[in-house]
């Protein structure tokens, strides 16, 4: 094992081709790199390699044409400076990436490249895709230090095989991205939140399925129970639990689907209403998981499972590990916070297995929690075995971030 | 001698005369009646949808089970024998076609719906059920699911996951891989994996996108886990006639950059129109050079706000020829004519279905140019296509009982293509490459990036057994497909030995 100290060298190639030299030494010599965008996204396990690449020297937006929504952009560029160009042209990124810093307790600036690696996806997720559902092409330099294309700048695609998708999420581990074509989407012109409050999760889950049964166009569906519902807005929404529906478009429509879902769920006793700049910010922080942003020392988990089965795993944990949680994508995807300080990693991945299946990530923990906890998922072995066949076709040595994913 | 047609793998003579042999493999881990072998029989399976191309595969399962598939995909993998997987054999570019020396398992008996689970909005389905009947299943419980291709009363949710179809109405919801949330798979070799318990990311590296659109190269998809999304409030569409495509490109331009997403926008020129009108009676403008079909969904108010949106947009664009539908029936009567563009354009003519995409803002130059390219051949093309996502189907009429004709049509197919590439876009945006555009790939990627992608399949069928025939130029395969490519066959000698 190398220990990651002081003496890491790092390297900052100013354009793809450098970079690719870079690589192809490094296969040449079969030497370990460690790949970085802005280094605010510092989970999975860490990595064992004297060198770390930044792409943040290449960086920049290539092209971006607002009317046909597509934005071309290379790795390193700020999250930060694309989207101010979106704001200037009044589009956004309809997948909502998050912002791991306020959680991880990390600095520096988010790159696109780190979005698109992470596969960053928020609150919109459950109706309108991940991030890797918005990414319609790549460049990337492979583990032989090969520059390869795959897909393109248009809506649609399936020339050959689909190499887009699996770089969404892979964690640098494939190959370091060059640039990546992003699909976006004109801001609509308004939101609000509706909140239903007092709902145990259950119940809530029930709610957030029927509204989404509906053709009232949710677009966040989001639980936070009780104690949580106190960290959000500043304490503004109370300690009490909190349901949230979000809408968005014309404001005409959003007030009539509002006026529907206050009707359907009348019963459950006052739905008070946010206007739109107290639901961004709500929103916002349901993205970035800020009820969890204090304790860094206490461990997060990501639980990813079908909405009804979650709340279920998340009491479990409760009753046997002392857990919080709160809960998106109408209840399918639950952050959870270990308060006794233990990752309780095998206890975590037999609940949601014993609770219909899914998939837990270890997002927050300390290096060291990180490197033996195994922060993601297992696979079954057939599975591991084509996986790691996968990874050995575009990066033969596994010299890209060996370790990230899978130890 | 035909210069562009498509050659196929040669066939490998070893597999000819090991027919016998392989035959009692498969009929000792299927039921009988599962395994044909008749000649007869096997003339049903010789090509898809993409017509002009055909051959008699070895013999052709049916299996009715996982468990059934992984052992004919054991058995076939310890024997070498090149597997073709085909659904309902709806492919526009040859995708299920297979070959001599080829085993075709047909997943069509594979089609119940496994499980209908409205919470979590999502359904279990086996790969052979069609794509209409899902959203059959949930219409009355208010659901539906999303991707529509033209095919879709036929079509299978396998063979949609093999090419990643989309439809009209991807505009707002997406394409399969948009809507999949796992799969049960039958690798090479009959292991079984499944990706996905329903959650909305499986674990792991992106396996379901990758297999999403690898034309059963990858493996054979026998369950999928579909989305269902609520059925709208209402639907409604209008229909626009203008004077230039131009116009029509502008407009289309400017509803999405208002800020409205229609659910879907298609397009036809004034060839398509008149084919249409002719089968439909669906009361298209004749006089229009271009036509918008632009359909929006909601509540009524919503729909009236958002229509009277756009028809101001169209306005703009100087629109000739306006027409809201004021009742279901002639709502039905707008799609009808656009839904039905394939058929009613085959009954004029034979033709060839091209898929390039092309960025918005070349719609209109990639318009005039197909129509210059086409007439430098001296044929006609019909265009029908999905404007709002720069997915063009310019369908090029030409006589199938002309060989000379049928050249003409095929290179006027791929100088169109190449246009679509060159012009920022690619070579399909929703058929598929199969075998129609394999050898046009290397005009969108370099070596490099086919090579990178070659590895990837090689990581799923190390063998090159899947479908081997398909995606990937038979030249540059090197020793990767163990020299299978060296000799391949086209329908010249074919014919010639014949």
């Amino acid at each position: 094992m190398i220990p990651s100290d002081g003496t890491d060298q790092l390297i900052e190639p100013f354009d793809e081709a450098e970079l690719a030299e870079i690589v192809r030494d490094a296969a040449d010599n079969g030497r370990p790199l460690e790949i970085a965008g802005g280094g605010t996204r510092s989970f999975g396990r860490p990595v064992d390699a004297l060198a770390t690449v930044s792409t943040s020297g290449i960086s920049g937006i290539v092209a971006y044409s607002p009317n046909e929504m597509v934005a071309a952009v290379r790795a390193g560029t700020p999250v930060s400076e694309l989207q101010a160009a979106l704001d200037d042209a009044n589009q956004r990124f309809v997948f909502e990436p998050i912002d791991h810093r306020s959680l991880l307790g990390t600095e520096g600036e988010p790159t696109v490249g780190g979005m698109v690696a992470v596969n960053a996806s928020g609150p919109r997720r459950f109706v309108a895709g991940a991030c890797r559902d918005s990414l319609l092409g790549v460049r990337f330099v492979n583990g032989k230090g090969e520059i390869v294309k795959n897909g393109g700048r248009v809506m649609k695609n399936v020339t050959g095989l689909d190499l887009v998708k699996p770089m969404a999420g892979s964690f640098g581990t494939l190959g370091v991205l060059t640039e990546v074509t992003l699909k976006v989407q004109p801001k609509p012109e308004t939101e609000a939140t509706l909140i239903v409050r007092g709902l145990l999760d259950a119940d809530a889950v029930a709610v957030l399925a029927h509204a989404m049964a509906t053709p009232n166009d949710v677009t966040g569906a989001a639980h936070l129970p009780e104690l949580v519902a106190g960290k959000v807005l500043d304490g503004a929404l109370g300690s009490e639990q909190a349901t949230l529906m979000r809408l968005e478009g014309f404001e005409s429509s959003v007030n009539e689907r509002a006026e529907k879902l206050k009707a359907l769920f009348g019963k459950l006793g006052e739905i008070d209403q946010i206007d739109a700049p107290q639901s961004r910010r709500l929103w916002a922080q349901i993205r970035d998981v800020a009820p969890f942003a204090d304790h860094p020392d206490r461990p997060v988990w990501r639980l990813s499972m079908r909405p009804s089965d979650a709340h279920e795993a998340v009491m479990a944990l409760r009753m046997k590990a002392g857990a919080s949680a709160f809960y998106d994508w109408q209840g399918g995807l639950a952050w959870v916070r270990m308060e006794g300080g233990n990752t309780m990693s095998g206890l975590v991945r037999k609940t949601v297995e014993a609770n219909g299946g899914g998939h837990a990530t270890l997002i927050r923990a300390t290096e060291s929690e990180r490197r033996f906890a195994v922060p993601f998922q297992p696979q079954e072995k057939p599975l591991a075995i084509l996986e790691y066949r996968i990874r050995k076709a575009f990066d033969p040595q596994g010299i890209l971030n060996p370790g990230r994913m899978v130890a | 001698m035909i210069v562009t047609a498509i050659q196929f793998l040669k066939p490998d003579p070893s597999i000819l005369n090991r027919r016998d042999d392989i035959l009692s493999s498969l009929r000792a881990v299927l039921p009988d009646e599962a395994v044909v072998s008749d000649p007869v029989e096997l003339r049903a399976f010789e090509t898809d949808g993409f017509t002009a191309y055909r051959r008699l595969p070895l013999a052709v399962v049916l299996p009715s089970t996982t468990q059934e598939v992984a052992a004919v995909m054991e058995a076939l993998s310890r024997q070498k024998v090149p597997v073709v997987p085909r659904g309902a054999g709806t492919s526009l570019c040859g995708g299920a076609i297979p070959q001599e020396d080829a085993v075709i398992v047909s997943l069509t008996r594979m089609s119940r719906i496994l499980e209908l689970d409205y919470p979590n909005r999502l359904a279990r389905v086996e790969a052979g059920v069609t794509n209409l009947s899902i959203s059959e299943a949930v219409s009355a419980d208010g659901f539906f699911y999303a991707p529509d291709p033209s095919s879709q009363l036929a079509c299978t949710i396998g063979g949609n996951i093999a090419m990643n179809s989309g439809g009209a109405h991807c505009l707002k919801y997406g394409v399969t891989t948009n809507n999949l949330l796992g799969v049960t798979m039958v690798l090479y070799d009959g292991t079984i994996i499944r990706l996905g318990e329903g959650e909305l990311d499986a674990a792991g590296l992106d396996l379901l996108g990758l297999i999403c659109g690898s034309e059963g190269q990858l493996g054979l998809v026998t369950e999928a886990i579909v989305r269902l999304i609520a059925k709208p409030a209402g639907a409604q569409p209008v229909l626009f006639g203008f004077s230039s495509s131009e116009k029509a490109g502008d407009c289309v331009a400017d509803i999405i950059g208002a800020g409205i997403i229609p659910v879907a926008i298609e397009f036809m020129d004034r060839e398509a129109i008149a084919i249409c009108e002719a089968f439909a009676k669906a009361g298209y403008p004749l006089d229009a050079e271009a036509l918008l079909i632009v359909e929006v969904e909601g509540s009524d108010k919503e729909m009236a706000d958002q229509l009277g949106r756009i028809v101001e947009i169209a306005r703009r664009h100087d629109v000739q020829t306006i027409k809201e539908s004021q009742s279901a029936t002639e709502a039905a009567l707008i799609w009808k004519g656009r839904k039905s563009a394939f058929g009613a354009t085959g009954r004029v003519a034979d033709y060839i279905c091209m898929d390039g995409t092309v960025p918005l803002s070349q719609l209109a130059f990639v318009l005039k140019e197909t129509g210059a390219i086409v007439k430098r051949y001296g044929l006609r093309a019909a265009n029908v296509f999905h404007a709002g996502d720069g997915n063009m189907h310019p369908l090029i009429l030409y006589d199938v009982n002309d060989p000379a004709e049928r050249e003409k049509a095929e290179q006027a197919g791929n100088d169109i293509l190449r246009l679509c590439v060159d012009a920022g876009g690619c070579l399909t945006g929703e058929h598929g490459v199969g075998i129609e555009k394999r050898d046009l790939m290397t005009h969108q990627y370099n070596e490099t990036d086919l090579d990178q992608m070659i590895d990837v399949r090689a990581a799923f069928d190390p063998v090159w057994i899947l479908n081997p025939s398909k995606v990937f130029p038979l030249e540059g395969r090197g020793e990767s497909d163990g020299g299978r490519a060296v000799a391949g066959t086209s329908d010249a000698t074919m014919e010639a030995a014949q």
